[in-house]
């Protein structure tokens, strides 16, 4: 379905590299942007797109933290709480959206599988805490108000995919 | 001397990201000089001009790049941009605010080593600016200064796009290559080196270096290396762009020559210490590197290669991280030890399981659960974690906790003195436990 759907990113990421093998950590992406995480059978088809096994697949999948092994929320939200981000006050930060999100580290995802929250180790924002990443994106110089609107709105993006306005009638 | 930005254009120029103002204020012109000079030429004068790599471990860039033999048919260039030392955010603005900047550098090393392609291996993390640089790119290329016949020399290198996908380890130069050939990002054995023929980029001579070294080059090349190393001191010439982090009014990036203290950084630059509190320790480098307890002789060092490592520390990327006085220092090795249980790649024993039982006795340290000889039992660990791993991320594991128990030895008594198993538990501070890591 990847190599169908996906042809022409595939062969771009093909064209850069002399070999294969290195095009396995972008169809990664492809595959996770497509499912939202890497099922058995996505990393059968990255497996198939670039000639690998695919046990050698899910090894890369396990290893790097950016892939998804498991289905997680719809809005991926990393809180780094490493050092220089933890003595601006990081781990205050991250126990306050645990709290706001009714989330804990035995079960990171809502109820309603709308979040998912973990921490992480440095992204390069230290001079920006705290801040956290959702679904790739930065958003720093947080504090938890700011990251409660922001969970509002991502919210409210959710409820108007699932019930969009209706026309009205005049 | 101060406002010399030879990295953050941007301060004098802000829109210097955009191709044409870039274009506007000399940008490429380096590159077009250097195509004019022979390879063997750029080399000499990147050698002349002392430039060291600013990755850390401040190796000779031109003496790097005289490694790579001549003669090979396929050669590269790997520009790590891998940023993800704790308390490190320099390359990400030099790639968010002067990326033309890093393609012309990353392009004359590529000329000077008359490589076939550049490999910008980018952290996953940094998704945003790695797709926004890819356009940079593209804009190099329509420019001809990227691709097919660059500068009309006839001379093909294209340069792509590699974003990792969150590992620490793959800033290591050989876990790098081997993340880039799509493997597990784990060091290789060296020799060979990757300048050598079977130790790079799919066995081919490579050459790999920093952002920030790469973003020095074009200043170099147009202004000459004489001109270069009047900047910094006689061992670290130039300007070093220093990330200060942690308990500081300014926490941000600071471009200045080799040589300015430690105490001007933080006090004269960076706005001093929040409620003007005592600084009680710095990390120079990061987690990787040795802290040191804030004395006066330490602030008045210069920050420089050489300066550095005669009071006992290294300047390595120049990842400042700064703690008040009201900071237990033994939070801060169980944090660092924390991040490099979770970045050791696994491949070496000593550092796949010392890092796993230094956790776990800090951990219990941490808890009040701590025995007096618990301190002795983690040192003993970091100890036997040193020089014995293939890459240096079990000694920067060893690090912090070497160095904070012989600076700051009554920061762990606290937790355990007295404690037959659970006597220290009042002294220990009340932190929660840390959660489990994503992907950890």
């Amino acid at each position: 379905m990847l190599a169908e759907k996906y042809a022409e990113r595939i062969e771009k990421i093909f064209a850069k590299y002399p070999d294969k093998r290195s095009a396995v950590m972008p169809i990664l992406y492809i595959a996770q942007e497509e499912y939202g995480w890497l099922p058995q059978d996505a990393i059968n088809e990255v497996a198939a797109i670039c000639n690998l096994d695919p046990t050698q697949v899910k090894s890369i999948a396990g290893f790097y933290t950016m892939y998804r092994e498991r289905p997680k929320g719809k809005f991926w939200l990393h809180v780094c709480t490493d050092l220089a981000c933890a003595l601006r006050g990081a781990d205050e930060f991250y126990h306050q959206l645990e709290e706001h999100l009714g989330v804990d580290h035995e079960n990171d995802t809502t109820a309603d599988g709308v979040f998912t929250l973990e921490h992480v180790m440095c992204l390069g924002a230290c001079d920006r805490a705290p801040m956290m990443q959702c679904n790739f994106h930065f958003h720093e110089n947080l504090d938890i108000d700011k990251a409660k609107a922001l969970i509002a709105q991502w919210r409210a993006e959710v409820n108007a995919a699932l019930n969009p306005p209706q026309p009205e009638f005049t | 001397m101060t406002n010399l930005n030879i990295i953050y254009r941007e301060k004098d120029i802000p829109d210097i990201r955009e191709y044409n103002v870039y274009i506007a204020n000399g940008g490429y012109d380096a590159l077009k000089k250097a195509i004019s000079m022979k390879p063997a030429d750029v080399i000499d004068e990147v050698k002349k001009s002392n430039l060291r790599g600013r990755g850390g471990a401040g190796f000779p860039t031109g003496v790097k790049w005289s490694f790579i033999p001549q003669h090979e048919p396929r050669k590269y260039v790997v520009v790590n941009a891998d940023e993800s030392e704790t308390g490190t955010f320099k390359d990400r603005q030099i790639i968010e605010n002067n990326p033309h900047q890093l393609i012309e550098g990353a392009m004359i090393a590529a000329w000077a080593i008359q490589a076939t392609a550049v490999y910008i291996y980018i952290r996953g993390e940094y998704w945003d600016m790695a797709h926004a640089l890819e356009r940079r790119i593209e804009e190099a290329r329509k420019g001809g200064f990227v691709g097919e016949n660059v500068g009309g020399s006839g001379w093909n290198c294209d340069m792509f796009v590699h974003l990792g996908a969150g590992a620490y380890i793959c800033g290591e130069e050989s876990a790098l290559l081997e993340s880039l050939e799509g493997k597990l990002g784990q060091p290789r054995v060296r020799p060979p080196f990757p300048a050598q023929k079977g130790g790079g980029l799919y066995g081919e001579p490579t050459v790999v270096n920093n952002v920030e070294t790469l973003a020095n080059v074009p200043w170099i090349i147009l202004n000459g290396a004489d001109e270069y190393k009047k900047i910094g001191t006689e061992q670290s010439s130039g300007t070093k762009v220093f990330c200060v982090s942690g308990h500081i009014v300014k926490p941000g990036n600071y471009e200045l020559p080799f040589g300015v203290t430690m105490r001007e950084l933080l006090y004269d630059h960076a706005g001093g210490i929040p409620g003007g509190k005592q600084i009680k320790a710095i990390l120079p480098s990061g987690g990787s590197g040795p802290i040191i307890p804030a004395t006066d002789e330490f602030l008045d060092t210069k920050l420089s290669y050489e300066d550095m490592a005669k009071i006992g520390t290294i300047l390595g990327s120049a990842s400042i991280i700064v703690m008040d006085e009201t900071v237990d220092i033994t939070w801060v090795a169980s944090k660092i030890t924390k991040f490099f249980k979770h970045e050791s790649c696994g491949k070496c024993t000593p550092c796949r399981e010392g890092t796993y039982w230094l956790d776990k006795v800090i951990d219990r340290i941490m808890a009040g659960e701590g025995k007096p000889s618990d301190v002795d039992l983690i040192a003993n660990i970091a100890k036997n974690m040193q020089g014995v791993t293939l890459c240096a991320l079990g000694d920067f594991a060893a690090n912090p906790i070497i160095h904070t128990i012989k600076h700051f030895p009554d920061d762990f008594k606290q937790h355990v003195s007295g404690s037959n198993g659970n006597g220290a538990k009042a002294a220990a501070p009340a932190r929660r436990a840390a959660p489990v890591l994503a992907g950890g």
